[in-house]
């Protein structure tokens, strides 16, 4: 019997080791999986993929598990997009072949590795700050907020076929990411990013609860499916 | 008085650490390209969709219309405050009124030109 315990402790332990090991292995290698946040430029501009140490205040685990499995690009011209650029004939232009895919994992190993990034949550007290009330905005009037109020569609892919390819894709935001965090990273994104290329257009609360609200629905369209 | 000396590089030392001021180059690399362009010529990666083209900071005669506090307003506060495209986003939170300063100077740099 005790033999048996020890081998079951032995295995258990040997798989918190490999999600902790995958993490600050081979996840480190392109994230920042420790903090603090890039404090300078420099630093910044040498990202390769998101910050994951606040990966439990930010992401929805459900989306992490299927994304890990089948990873799909997120970010048009990659994680800085000056380092992903080239000169074209109508003024600078993505240049794919120096773009990387995201390694895909098998559904155990996407399922481990998202509940041990759902643990890292060093910003629970920018979270609490942010209460969500229900609501929904019309599909038009949300439209024009990003194309005409608030200039979103400058940076950001608002459709998959429209906007900026600077920033991240919006359309799918509500689906990868929890809505605390969403109106939180709004509100202030040098609060979570110092060097945050967002910037900060001094919404009201009620414009961050609109955002908020169209983001969800956008990305339950069919069209946006991702 | 030595130790006053010291006292005052250790301070220097320390400030210049805490500010981390970056530079105006680094500054306009990391914020503007994506829409002005990696030659300043308004031809950024983001421009495909948009309605109103980013300003050519290489553009003389156009860039010396425009004052060195219009300028600093512009980044300041974005294009609403002096009545140009939403789409020209605020960037004070993310700058320091001295790292706008200086990239006023690197925009007169870029279009090699003065206001008047």
């Amino acid at each position: 019997m005790k033999r048996i315990i020890f081998v079951a402790l032995l295995g258990f332990s040997g798989a918190t080791l490999a999600d902790g090991g995958m993490l600050q292995g081979s996840c480190a290698t392109c994230h920042n999986t420790k903090g603090p946040a890039a404090q300078t430029l420099k630093t910044a501009f040498e990202k390769k993929g998101p910050d994951l140490f606040y990966a439990g205040n930010k992401y929805r685990q459900e989306w992490l598990v299927s994304w890990l499995q089948k990873p799909s690009r997120i970010r048009p011209a990659g994680m800085y997009y000056g380092g992903h650029i080239k000169a074209g004939a109508k003024g600078d232009e993505i240049d794919a072949s120096t773009l990387t895919d995201h390694i895909a994992l098998s559904k155990a190993d996407a399922t481990s590795v998202a509940a041990e990034l759902m643990k890292m949550k060093p910003h629970d007290n920018l979270i609490a700050k942010e209460k969500i009330e229900s609501g929904t905005v019309p599909k038009q009037m949300g439209e024009m907020a990003f194309n005409k109020f608030l200039g979103c569609m400058a940076c950001h892919l608002i459709e998959p076929e429209y906007g900026g390819l600077s920033g991240p894709e919006l359309y799918t935001a509500a689906k990868r990411l929890q809505p605390q965090y969403i109106a939180s990273f709004i509100r202030s994104p040098q609060a979570w990013e110092p060097k945050s290329m967002m910037p900060n257009k001094n919404l009201s609360d009620m414009n961050i609860q609109k955002m908020v609200h169209y983001l969800e629905t956008l990305s339950k369209e069919d069209a946006n499916a991702n | 008085m030595p130790t006053k000396l010291v006292l005052l590089i250790l301070l220097a030392a320390f400030s210049t650490q805490t500010q981390a001021k970056e530079t105006p180059a680094d500054n306009y690399k990391a914020y503007c390209t994506q829409c002005h362009g990696s030659e300043g010529t308004g031809k950024g990666v983001n421009v495909r969709d948009m309605t109103v083209v980013p300003r050519d900071h290489t553009d003389a005669k156009a860039m010396s219309g425009r004052s060195d506090e219009t300028l600093f307003k512009a980044i300041k506060e974005g294009g609403p405050s002096i009545e140009k495209s939403i789409l020209m986003p605020p960037w004070g939170a993310t700058l320091s009124d001295e790292e706008i300063k200086d990239l006023v100077q690197h925009l007169r740099m870029l279009c090699k030109c003065k206001f008047g």
